[in-house]
Order: C-alpha cells, then structure tokens, then sequence
C-alpha cells in the first residue's frame, strides 16, 4: 500500500488553472506517438496501443509523467497510460504474461470477466499476488465479449497508471454497427502519493470540498427566502452534522482529470469521418471520481453497458462511476464535437474533441454549479411513497412475470405464493450498524432507479437512469426465481472517514457464502450519502426492479445516496470472490466483503 | 428523590453519563439483522479456497495513521507572552493515544504547562471517550497529577465539544469543559469563535486556584487557510478569573480580567 511512497516526491503547489487544466504536452507528445517511442524514459500517453492474439506480454514498471508541470513517477503496463487496449476473442483462450518490473508486489484483475478464480487477479484473496521481478500467468477462456478493463488491484497502483481497456469480439460477430470504433477512458490523476491524500482524509475528511456551504449563502437564502427559511434548509444537515455538499471525497483541487491519459489542455483527439457511425466504449477507469458525460451536438445511442448489449437508449448525458462502462454511438453531421466530462462534484473535467481532421476544436461546456443533496439523498422516501408502492408493485410484479413467461416450474410455485418474489422491501438493519463505524442509516429507503442522481436531476438535458437499461435478449440467461435473499448496507462514517458494508471493515468481516449454481437475490441499500459502485467479482450482477422484474445485467451496480438496488446472481464458478465499492478509497478504508462460492 | 448535594458530587460524572445517553444510538424499531448471518460459519482465514497461512489481504481498516495538529501556537506582542496547544495521535479509526501539550511561555521561559496522554476510543458516531492522566506543571507552584475521563467530538450544528474530570492526590477533582465552532466566510477565511471553563473541587493555594469555578476564556479568531494545513490566523481572548481563584488574586493584588490580541497560525502535519 505504501510502495509508492519513494517513488513520490512531495506536492508542489501550481496555479489552480495549470492544475485543473493540466499541460498541453501529452497531447503534442501522442500526435507523433513515433517520436514519443523513441524518447523510451517517457510514459506513452493518448489513445494507447491495441495488443491482440492468443499470447500478450505486460510488463509493470514505473515511468515518468508529467501531467502538471511536474516530473512524477506513474505506475504503467508497457509504459502507457493508460494501458494497452487488449483486443481478444469470445472464445479463444488467452494466455496473460504479466511481468513485475517494480520494487513491490503487483496483480492485474480483469474487470468483469467471468473467469476461474485464480485468475481473477486479487492478492490475498485469488492468488498471492505477482512478486517484484517475477512474472505471473493468466490463463483463461472468454466465455463473453464486449467492452471491459483490467486494472492493478493492489494498494493504489491503479490510482497511478494501471487501467487499461480490454475488448472482447464476439465470435459471432459485430451486432453493433458502426464505421469507427474508439475507446475513451477516464481516469484521475493526483501528483500526490496516493497515500498521504488517503491520510489527509483520514485527519480531515472535507479536506478536498472547496465547495462548502458558506455564510454568503445561507445571507443570500436568507435574503430570498427569509430567515426562518434559510435556517430551516440548514437544520437538517447540521443537526446530523453532514454536509449537503459531500459530493467527492476527492476533487480537482489534487486530481487533473484524464481523458485517454491526456489533460483538458491536452485535449484527446478522436476522428471520424461526416456520416459515419462512431462507437464509443467509454470507460471509467478513475480511482474515486463519477463522471457526468457529454458531447454536446450529439445524442448518445447507449447500446451497451458494462459489456452487455443493451436495448438501445438516446440519451444526451449519462453519469458512471468507477468500474462502469457504457458503449454509445453517435452519427455527427459536425465536424467537431467537445466530449465533456465534467466530475459529480463539479470541481473539473475531463475533456477530449471529435472531429473530423486533427487539431480541431469544439466550445467546451461551464461547469454545471454545485448542486445541494436533497432529503431524499438523506432520508431516502420520506413521503411513505415506497408503503403505497408495495400494494400496486405486487400486482404489477405478477402480471409482468407471467407476460415474460418465466420458468413456473422451476420456481415450483406460483408467483402469489413465493415470498421472493419481488425484493423484500423491509428494511432490515445490521447490529453492527449501530456504532461509531455509521453516521447514518436509511428506514425509508428510495428504490426508484429512474432517478439520474444529485446534480443531474432536472438539468434540461435528457440523462441516462437505471431505469433505461434493458438487456437485450439473450442477455439473461437465468429465469429461475431466487430461492434466498441476502440484504446488506452501505455504511460508513465522513466524520471519522470510514467506510464499510454493515457497520463492519472487511478487517472485521466474514464472507458472504454463496452456492455455486443457485439463484440469489442481493439487496444492496446504501446508508450514506454518496454514490457507491458496488463491483462484484466472478459473477453476474443482474439487476431488477422494485417489482421484481429483471432489467440489466451488470458487474458493477452505482447505488445512490438513500437508494436500495437489488439484483439477481448465479454464481456459477467456485472460489473466493472480492466485492467492493470501486471508488478506490472507500475500497481501501474497508467497504469490502470477500464471497465464497462453493 | 436524590438530595441536590448528592448530585452535586457526582456532577462530573453525571454530565459524562447524560452526554453518553444523549449521543449513543438509539435503537431503531426496525428488524436487527446479525452482520455474520451470511458467512455460513466461513472466515478470512478458515473455509474452502481460503489461501493458506496468515490472511495477506489488510486494508486501510487495519492500517494505523498518525497527525499531529497545532490548534494554536500563537503570541501576544504587548505582554511578550505565547500559548501553545498542540496534540498528536496515532492508531486506527477507532482506538488512538493522543497526546496533548498546551502550555504558557513568557520571558523565554515555560510557565505553565499541561500535557496529557489518553486513550481515545470511538464510542458513538461523534464522540470519543477519553482515559488518561494528565500533568500540570507550574514555574511558580506546585505540579499536580491527575487521572482523567473525557467525552470529546462534535455536538449537533456542527459544535466541537471537550469535556473532562480528573481526580487528583489528596482528593482533588476538576472538570475542563471546551467548545469550538468555525464559521465558514469563505472557503478558505474561517472565523473561529471557543469558549473554555474550568472547575476545581478543592482550593489549590499553591497554585493559586479556588474551589469552584476559576476560570474562564472566550477567544474569536480569524483565519486564513493558506493551505488546509497551514493557516495563519489574527484573534483576541479575553480570559476572567472566577469565584474564589479570583479573591486570590485579588488578595495578591493581581488582575482579574485580561484581554489578549494575537497572532498565531494553525496547522497540522
């Protein structure tokens, strides 16, 4: 966790412009990736180099970066950021030679592949890690295809340079048309150790919030709502000593946000020609940054999403958290076109251009202003919209489950008489929720997935929810009712910085044990108030609705402040499993839970 | 009914026990769930496909950390006097040793020093419990000893509270309470206001301190976060002495009141 620390030197302080914006060089530099190669001391930066075939080489070291004005030490695979594209083939086997060219252990986990567990690429959980100077071999088959990403998932490795993409084709073929295909991936970039930003944190939790509420405001409130009003507006938070504008553990005042490892200044350049249809597989491969997405112009075809196709849904904006990715396409008729992505906290963005020749450049979009989280980020449904629900959900539940046509015989029962149904909506929680580990817990959750989320609500623009998502057919492969449910909570404490699932660490924890081949409902409610993008390994997350109609299949499912997600799981391989919130922080601090499959 | 006096001698503790009911959670109605109910009897460590030996995988959680926080090192041009409060910490989340060193300096020369070593455990959501001893150190009088038990974190709106009994030889009780409040004009300009009252339970003559209440400071400060960890700031504190500690210092013909301006700065590390 601490490897990074020599590598490091400390923080120097840059004009917030510089920093916000970052330098213009990489994008200089990865327009002539010739004269880049050459210079081999330097980190290859910009749209990165595709590796197909049966047999890939990585190999882990530390190379320079400099994304701020400053020399800084990143951590690469092949020496790019981000890392290779990996272009593999459903069904193929593929062999993953990772070498470990570091002074500390290193692993590379495949997000979102369905691989054996040894595989799977978690030191102290699927494997021992790979040792300094020692290579390690991946070996397995793709039983899927779409667009996912690989990552270190040791200490905060991937925080400085290992994401990379990883397409699967599928054997098939193409069923998503398009003439150009890009991969654009997003990611933070801190010039600081990871660590000691992770410290900070630790003796002041709010250390990156320069957004906080203010006197200035509450005269302003005052002046336009009166007095009374303003206090009123404020009670609430500060009775529960929260704040309302707890977006980001982490913003720009450290991160520079990174678009295909290049700078806003440094503006990543994707071409196309007019008329053409343009795939874009965007992936959030940031360490603890959700992204509010756009390209203003164009609408967003959403066809696929965390590598599963999807119905398609236009959309003009979408929100993803770590670990999320959503395939789109877009037809322009332009010739340039700004891809803005501009971070849930509003601190910064990160930023690339479409366009039709190189060098081009669009209007790039303002900040959206910093929006307050609501009672309903707090208190989940308050006005008891969730009890009225229950009666009409039931009905619907039913109907809806007989219209699909799912599988009577293998539930066993009827749908009246199986309590499972539809997800428990009883809120059930933990003992060890109640302690110094939670500051929070919600007796009235939310459970409506349309909801796009704090700063999206009400934009004026048309923004990508839950609720869109529908795999199309095919896509889930499991009709069978869940024979049981397992309900936990997303807790943690801002005042002490602690996350955790049930009040408890993964320190304190036990696994979850699964069975391998049975149906399971998990219920996830989130107990705090930020977004968590909760990443289960090894296994499908199939995501339903609050009337027990299955909707999405993904692998890492955001859940909002004061929302409970439920979702239907087949664990079909054996082994140790990690599932954890991927903003890498709340990961570390312990919002992680090991599941056994046996 | 209890009689008033009996009360009066287990005010310390009375005070600590009802600011343990008023922050410890209150247990909801809804459905208790035991956190391990799904692990089938499994471990981290024991179970099938547990990797062999010691678990390797330690996150944050069991990580230890460490800071330490000037609150205020600051010094007041026209008596030449400084004041220091400083404290440092380390361990986990939720179990820390805390150190705190506050003291006096005048002419070059400690005057006044108090430097306590707690144990600080997370209780509730807001608030540690505190157990340690304390040493009071005096230039001219005679240094005390004491053990202690504190309440410390954040009250409701946003107020940091400090509450602590120690009990001394001989005896001797004393109570500390503290409270903070900051107030935000800008992101980076915080107006500080504090407010401190001491209590002792017998006369120290010694030290020139008297049974009850003997002191009290209310302080406004004004900083600037140059970085959140730096932070220079300009404030004034007026300090009174009270009931019988302020008839000794009438006696000797030493003032009762003083109002202070400094400079100082804030920072942690």
């Amino acid at each position: 966790m601490k490897q990074d620390e020599s590598a490091l030197i400390p923080h120097t302080r840059l004009s917030r412009r510089l920093f916000v914006k970052g330098l213009a060089a990489g994008g200089v530099l990865s327009a002539m990736p010739r004269l880049l190669s050459a210079n081999t001391n330097d980190t290859r930066l910009g749209s990165a180099p595709v590796l197909s075939g049966q047999l890939i080489t990585l190999v882990i070291a530390e190379t320079p970066v400099n994304f701020t004005g400053v020399r800084r030490m990143a951590t690469t695979i092949n020496g790019s950021i981000p890392a290779p594209t990996l272009r593999l083939r459903e069904g193929n086997e593929v062999t993953i030679r990772v070498s470990n060219r570091l002074s500390v252990a290193t692993s590379i986990h495949w997000h979102g592949i369905i691989l054996p567990y040894e595989m799977d690429g978690v030191p102290g959980i699927s494997f021992r890690g790979i040792a300094s100077g020692e290579t390690f071999e991946y070996r397995f088959t793709l039983k899927q295809s779409g667009t996912y990403w690989y990552h270190s998932h040791s200490g905060f490795q991937e925080m400085t340079g290992m994401y990379g993409a990883l397409i699967v084709e599928p054997r098939e073929g193409e069923s998503i048309q398009a003439d150009q295909d890009h991969v654009i991936q997003l990611s933070d970039w801190t010039d600081e150790d990871p660590m000691s930003v992770f410290s900070r944190l630790k003796v002041q939790s709010d250390f990156y919030n320069f957004n906080q509420p203010v006197v200035g405001d509450f005269l302003q409130d005052a002046s336009t709502i009166g007095m009374k009003g303003a206090f009123e507006k404020r009670q609430m938070w500060n009775q529960m000593r929260m704040s309302p504008t707890d977006l980001a553990d982490v913003s720009a005042a450290t991160f520079t946000y990174l678009m295909n490892g290049m700078t806003p200044a440094g503006n990543w350049n994707g071409l196309f020609n007019q008329g053409e249809r343009v795939r874009l597989r965007f992936i959030n491969g940031s360490s603890n940054t959700f992204y509010d997405v756009r390209i203003p112009g164009l609408s967003l075809s959403v066809v696929q999403a965390d590598g599963q196709n999807v119905k398609p849904v236009s959309v003009d904006e979408f929100r993803f958290g770590p670990g999320e990715t959503y395939d789109v396409v877009v037809e322009p008729e332009g010739d340039a076109y700004s891809i803005f992505a501009q971070s849930m906290d509003r601190s910064g963005y990160a930023r690339g251009t479409l366009s039709v020749r190189p060098g081009l450049a669009a209007p790039v979009p303002e900040l959206d202003p910093v929006e307050w989280l609501a009672m309903s980020d707090m208190m989940g449904a308050m006005d008891h919209s969730s009890m009225k629900g229950i009666d009409h959900s039931a009905m619907k539940g039913m109907d809806h489950s007989a219209m699909e046509g799912m599988d009577h015989s293998s539930m066993g029962h009827s749908m009246e008489t199986n309590p499972l149904a539809k997800p428990s909506q009883t809120v059930r929680h933990a003992s060890t929720e109640y302690g110094p580990s939670v500051d929070m817990r919600v007796d009235t959750p939310r459970t409506n997935l349309d909801d796009p989320g704090i700063g999206l609500r009400n934009n004026g623009r048309r923004v990508l929810t839950q609720a869109d998502l529908r795999s199309i057919n095919g896509v889930l492969d499991d009709d069978r009712a869940p024979t049981r449910e397992i309900e936990l909570h997303l807790t943690g404490n801002m005042e002490r910085y602690s996350w955790s699932i049930d009040g408890l660490e993964f320190g304190k924890s036990t696994p979850v044990s699964m069975r391998q081949g049975e149906r399971l409902r998990v219920i996830l409610q989130n107990d705090t108030m930020m977004t968590h993008p909760m990443h289960l390994h090894g296994m499908w997350s199939d995501v339903e609705s609050a009337e027990g109609d299955l909707l999405v299949r993904r692998h890492t499912i955001s859940v909002q402040s004061a929302q409970r997600v439920s979702f239907l799981t087949t664990p079909h391989d054996v082994g140790r499993w990690a599932w954890h919130c991927h903003l890498l922080f709340h990961m570390d601090a312990g919002m992680f839970r090991e599941v056994v499959v046996s | 009914m209890k009689r008033l006096s009996d009360v009066d001698a287990l005010k310390p503790l009375t005070i600590l026990a009802m600011f343990a009911m008023i922050s410890s959670p209150l247990l909801a109605q809804a459905e208790i769930r035991d956190p391990h109910a799904y692990s089938n009897g499994y471990t981290l460590e024991e179970g099938p496909y547990a990797l062999a030996g010691p678990r390797l995988l330690k996150l944050a959680d069991e990580h230890k950390f460490w800071a330490i926080q000037g609150n205020r090192v600051e010094y007041d041009a026209d008596s030449e006097n400084g004041v220091f409060e400083i404290q440092g910490w380390y361990g986990s989340t939720y179990e820390r040793l805390v150190i705190k060193f506050d003291g006096d300096v005048a002419n070059g020369r400690l005057q006044e020093s108090q430097t306590g070593v707690v144990w600080s455990h997370a209780y509730s959501t807001f608030f540690d419990t505190q157990w340690g001893v304390r040493l009071d150190h005096y230039d001219a009088g005679t240094d005390r000893q004491w053990i202690s038990v504190g309440f410390q974190g954040l009250a409701p709106y946003w107020f940091e509270l400090e509450m602590t009994a120690y009990l001394g030889e001989s005896g001797r009780t004393a109570i500390s309470l503290a409270a903070e409040y900051e107030l935000l004009l800008s992101q980076r300009l915080v107006l500080h206001p504090s407010a401190e009252l001491s209590l002792y339970g017998k006369n120290d003559v010694e030290n020139r301190l008297g049974e009850g209440l003997s002191d009290a400071s209310l302080g406004l400060r004004l900083r600037y976060e140059i970085t959140r960890q730096f932070a220079p700031y300009v404030g004034v504190e007026w300090t009174s002495k009270l009931g019988k500690t302020a008839d000794i210092a009438r006696a000797a013909d030493e003032s009762i009141r003083d109002t202070r301006y400094v400079v100082g700065m804030r920072f942690w590390l």
